[in-house]
């Protein structure tokens, strides 16, 4: 191949880059300005982040997108291993089926899901509120969960299960000691974009809530009228905590992988 | 393992309370009248036709407008990255790409919220401008404000699809291709691009689909008055009130989506089997 002169490369990257991250930088920097502007950086301070603090209404958003996504995440992750486990033993047709339905939220507009859950809350005449939030996340965190569950299922060997049963374990042992270890890498990243998913969402919780629960995005979506670096110091909370869990995600497995690979090479020695 | 085949029984069960009898209560309420009291409905085309009135018809061709434009801007832009990309070496590949997804990550809304800081009148890029001498524009509540938020927000969906497909390319096509005599710009059209189409086709698709659904940006870019079919359903549920009509343009929007999805997923897998 021809090589390709590297100047007008990089400079388009690095132009793509800043069309990318300089809108977010910007605010997570005003978010610790000391004055109210938003384009004038006049000092560092955490100012902002006491406001956010001292706001009970704020507070109560944060409690409850965290203990949401918590929720969310445990139940959606266990539904889905569950569902992904027991896909690999069913009829062609049924999971075909089962998977294709699984799908639609997936490929359905957010906008869409979230309607047509609002429409079934209010007409099973639910209260619209945290369970009705809880019940929406469950909702579309287990679809992420199974594709990200199932190819690891399918890869795993049938008779290593048969063995524990024969050599006298339970289903459930042999589920909990000998399926569930297998396909572990493929839970725990269906975990992460469960949490990820319900942390960020936006759109869905919008819809299907009410009675004055909120989420921390409808908070920050029913505050952007008025800019403030509030809203930019909660953005900024909420942005670095997506970035923990995509580098605990991320790095963890690697450097799982290095000690084992490490201590595979030591064996080999 | 014949024990684990009934674990799917409470996502049986759970998919279709949560995700079929939802959608078919989108279908009943498109087609009927008398909102949410289901004692007194009756069936009716007239959601669908109130659809043609002019006011909405306009709401449905600027949706199209704007999601070509950025899905146009998103193609160029985001071939020419993902391109640029393509070459390097493997590993710095992979970082770049990694650049690339974490935005995906964080939602549309915090993003958008992003951008009004820098456009807004007295914004970071105004006051720029009015120190350079050059004076202030009106950027928010513009086209071009909410199609270079979209762009921004979904450029990394035409991106992603397309590197995936030049990073599987045989690469000893391009040379047997300079070795045969073509040229730079032969090879890229007849060679790189042509292999690319199906990345090309999976980031429109993307791309096209969340660029008419949304209505954040809109709202927070072009605003209250700047109404696309995202912000249409949005009135329809939250202020209007009127959810047989909300129910009529979100069936026609979701049908419109699996139907280019399914379609996409066709032209996939017949590029496929030619090879």
């Amino acid at each position: 191949m021809k090589k390709r002169k590297k100047g007008f490369p990089i400079l388009y990257i690095v132009l793509c880059f800043l069309f990318f991250y300089v809108p977010i930088l910007v605010m997570m920097v005003f978010s610790f300005n000391s004055s109210r502007s938003l384009t004038r950086f006049e000092g560092f301070s955490l100012h902002w982040y006491e406001q956010l603090l001292a706001d009970s209404e704020i507070m109560g958003a944060v409690s409850v997108s965290v203990s949401i996504a918590a929720l969310a995440t445990i139940i959606s992750t266990v539904l889905g291993t569950l569902t992904a486990i027991g896909l690999s033993k069913t009829r062609r047709v049924l999971k075909e089926w089962l998977l294709n339905v699984n799908n639609l939220p997936i490929m359905n507009p957010d906008i869409v899901t979230a309607i047509g859950l609002m429409i079934l809350f209010s007409s099973m005449k639910f209260d619209k509120g945290y369970m009705t939030m809880l019940l929406s996340h469950v909702l579309f965190c287990t679809p992420y969960v199974i594709t990200s569950v199932y190819p690891k299922v399918r890869q795993f060997d049938d008779s290593l299960a048969n063995a524990a049963m024969d050599l006298g374990a339970s289903p459930f042992q042999t589920l909990i000691k000998v399926i569930v270890p297998c396909i572990k890498p493929g839970i725990f990243a269906g975990m992460l974009l469960a949490f990820t998913m319900s942390f960020d969402d936006f759109v869905v919780s919008y819809f299907v809530t009410g009675n004055g629960v909120q989420n921390i995005s409808i908070i920050v979506y029913n505050m952007t009228k008025r800019t403030n670096p509030t809203i930019n110091a909660l953005s900024t909370i909420v942005i670095v905590v997506i970035l923990v869990a995509l580098l605990i995600g991320n790095v963890v497995p690697m450097l799982a992988n290095k000690k084992k690979n490490g201590r595979l090479k030591e064996e080999e020695r | 393992m014949r024990h684990f085949k009934s674990l799917i029984r409470p996502y049986l069960v759970w998919s279709f309370l949560l995700i079929i009898i939802p959608l078919l209560l989108i279908v009943l309420y498109s087609v009927t009248t008398g909102g949410n009291s289901l004692l007194n409905i009756q069936f009716t085309l007239d959601n669908f036709k109130k659809i043609a009135d002019p006011i909405y018809r306009q709401v449905f061709l600027r949706s199209l407008k704007i999601g070509l434009i950025t899905t146009l801007i998103c193609l160029l832009l985001g071939y020419t990255l993902a391109y640029v990309i393509s070459g390097f070496r493997e590993r710095t590949q992979t970082t770049l790409i990694l650049f690339v997804t974490i935005p995906m990550w964080i939602n549309t809304l915090l993003r958008t919220y992003a951008w009004i800081s820098l456009l807004s009148d007295n914004g970071v890029i105004n006051s720029f401008l009015n120190r350079l001498g050059i004076g202030r524009m009106s950027i928010m509540y513009t086209d071009f404000a909410v199609i270079l938020g979209m762009v921004c927000d979904l450029l990394p969906f035409m991106v992603i699809p397309i590197h995936t497909a030049l990073a599987k390319m045989d690469k000893s096509l391009i040379e047997a291709s300079y070795d045969l005599g073509a040229n730079r710009r032969q090879t890229f059209w007849k060679v790189t691009f042509k292999l690319s189409i199906p990345g090309v086709i999976n980031g429109l698709t993307m791309v096209f689909l969340l660029s008419i659904s949304t209505f954040v940006i809109p709202k927070l870019l072009g605003g209250g008055q700047y109404v696309l079919i995202g912000n249409l359903i949005e009135k329809q549920f939250i202020s209007v009130g009127d959810w047989n009509f909300g129910s009529a343009i979100s069936l026609i929007l979701a049908v419109a989506i699996l139907i280019m999805i399914w379609a996409t997923k066709k032209i996939d897998t017949s590029e496929g089997g030619e090879r």
